[in-house]
């Protein structure tokens, strides 16, 4: 059978290609009417409710419920803050920029329903400094909205107060992670916060603080649509909804697209994505974004059901930020290897030392080993230096010796190559190819 | 320093956050977009405008790989070469460019991390502005045409001009 898309947060995005970024398009297409309904209830506990209820797990990389996350705020501190995590910089991960170029207004909507629901009046957007056109459009949105009456003071009448600010980062990959962005936000370095305590205790200003993926909150509009409840039943197990996953490399269709959960991967990359270019064959795939381990092409992979939990328990890795990248048979896994630890190398803040230094010899070591150069030892060598960051390695990067993910995820794609790729490569350094 | 409309943008910026500091960010975006580049005498003057030192913005701003602290072009061509892109050309685009303009004072080429637009691999940004689909002809193409003038420009810092 073949997977056909499930579209909730993508949908407007088809029925308006032309204009769905824009407040008329967005209106249209029916913008801004949970909104109403929300407000017009009156009763934030009940969008908690709603969305505990939901199930929905943020869509950032971490998959954490997100009822859950916004019950760990203390009762009667204020203010809080919602922060919006627009940073999108895992390697091959786009559907936030989609998301917020082609419908800013979907984005507002479960920010503003958000903000209600926990109680803030200041809400931040951290945008990727590189997305020039999103800005451009969310910015624009934000002054539409307000002209409308859907955000500022007062919204529609309801007495309840709220503000959005843009706020561009500059052009670092770790600011995705949501203590760093808060410290980048804060106007400092962006670099990780030891945690406890966790920002809905002490975050922005040391104030409670939520912080939500740019998907996850898109969501939330359309959770308040159909229910909770009736949102839970889409999906399998615990993996409710859909998710919008960015597929790409060496497929015939590369893309976005948006699937309920309980499908295959062999359903996405052979379905969705047509297969394999050129009709070579499948060598390995990325499951979820750089940072996790790779799966390969046989069957127990190809079939394995899309399913955070699953994946996470039966297979070793997890689907992250939702992104699938495809090589085919013609791909050294090598070079590849090693292109991820040169952008893990230049991306760490350099706070812990195992991640500051380690990714940088790693880097240098599947270098040599990419480009022929490769010594008996470097193999076992690369184990070393990466449980030094990830203790034990072949659990990279669920155990870590550092503050943050960033560190663990360059063993990542070491732990991949010793699974599946050991043989080939110490074949190769025998050669000296 | 910042030009009198800037200087007032400065002020409301710094306005929108509980927190001076937090305006660090989005002023030096503000002063590259004006100078071209983040100079020592503007991170001087976001000291001035946030309540910190210079030492502070300069620290908070050498971080971040958008701010350029040194002068470069007109134009900033940004390649990525992330796995996706490595494997669809994205070098191949790189070198291309990196032979045709290295020396030419109005354009700064450099490789950058993934852009979010693997769909369109190999892709490259014209100061922000994404260009898809790339290979080295027709990113030939695109940033000639950008250096001709006959496509508009966006800041150094990604804004419309």
């Amino acid at each position: 059978m073949t997977l056909s898309e499930r579209r909730i947060v993508s949908q407007r995005l088809y029925d308006r290609p032309n204009d769905s970024w824009t407040i008329d398009g967005a209106l249209a297409a029916g913008a801004y009417e949970s909104l109403r309904t929300v407000l017009a209830a009156g009763n934030p506990a009940d969008v908690q409710a709603q969305v505990a209820a939901s199930g929905l797990r943020g869509r950032g990389g971490a998959n954490f419920s997100t009822g859950q996350k916004w019950s760990f705020l203390p009762a009667g501190s204020y203010p809080r803050y919602l922060v919006v995590n627009g940073d999108e910089g895992e390697p091959s991960t786009f559907k936030d920029r989609m998301l917020v170029e082609r419908d800013p207004h979907q984005l507002l909507e479960g920010i503003i329903i958000s903000a209600y629901a926990i109680e803030c009046n200041l809400a931040f957007v951290y945008l990727r400094g590189e997305f020039a056109l999103g800005y451009d459009r969310l910015t624009r949105a934000i002054t539409d909205a307000r002209a409308k009456g859907f955000l500022g003071k007062n919204v529609l009448g309801s007495g309840f107060d709220i503000d959005i600010v843009v706020h561009r980062g500059a052009g670092a990959y770790i600011c995705g992670e949501e203590t760093a962005l808060i410290e980048s936000l804060e106007g400092e370095r962006g670099m990780p916060r030891l945690k406890p305590p966790f920002p809905a205790i002490e975050g922005l200003y040391a104030k409670p603080t939520v912080v939500n993926n740019v998907e996850t909150l898109s969501t939330v509009p359309h959770i308040m649509r159909m229910g909770g409840e009736e949102y839970a039943k889409i999906g399998v197990n615990k993996s409710t909804g859909t998710r919008l996953v960015a597929l790409s490399g060496h497929v015939n269709k590369p893309g976005n697209y948006e699937v309920e959960f309980g499908c295959t991967f062999r359903d996405i990359i052979f379905g969705l994505g047509e297969g394999i270019r050129d009709g070579n064959e499948l060598k390995f795939f990325l499951p979820g974004g750089a940072s996790f381990q790779w799966l390969v092409n046989i069957d127990e992979h190809l079939d394995a059901i899309y399913d955070i939990d699953f994946v996470q328990q039966n297979l070793g890795t997890t689907l992250g930020s939702g992104a699938i990248m495809v090589f085919d048979e013609t791909t050294d896994p090598l070079a590849v290897a090693w292109r991820l630890a040169k952008f893990y190398a230049h991306e760490s803040c350099g706070k812990c030392t195992p991640c500051r230094e380690g990714t940088g010899w790693i880097e240098k070591v599947l270098y040599r080993m990419a480009n022929g150069l490769g010594r008996k030892q470097d193999f076992d060598l690369l184990i070393d230096v990466g449980s030094g960051i990830s203790p034990n390695v072949a659990t990279a990067p669920f155990t870590q010796t550092t503050l943050c993910p960033l560190g663990p995820s360059v063993v990542s794609p070491i732990a991949s190559l010793d699974k599946y790729f050991r043989a080939e490569i110490m074949a190769r350094i025998e050669a000296g190819l | 320093m910042f030009s009198e409309a800037n200087l007032t943008k400065a002020k409301a910026i710094v306005a929108q956050y509980p927190r001076p500091k937090s305006a660090i960010l989005p002023l030096a975006h503000l002063a590259q977009d004006q100078d071209g580049w983040l100079t020592e005498d503007a991170m001087a003057e976001i000291a001035e405008l946030v309540g910190e030192t210079p030492a502070i913005v300069q620290g908070t701003c050498s971080f971040y790989t958008m701010f350029k602290r040194r002068p470069c072009g007109k134009l900033l061509v940004s390649v990525c070469t992330n796995v996706t892109c490595l494997v669809l050309g994205g070098p191949e685009v790189l070198d291309h460019l990196e032979t045709l303009y290295t020396g030419d004072p109005d354009i700064t080429i450099e490789e950058v991390e993934c852009l979010a637009a693997c769909a369109g691999a190999p892709a490259l940004q014209v100061n922000y502005e994404f260009h898809e689909h790339m290979t080295p002809a027709i990113a030939e193409d695109v940033v000639d045409g950008y250096k001709r003038g006959t496509v508009r420009a966006r800041t150094i810092s990604g804004s419309l001009q």
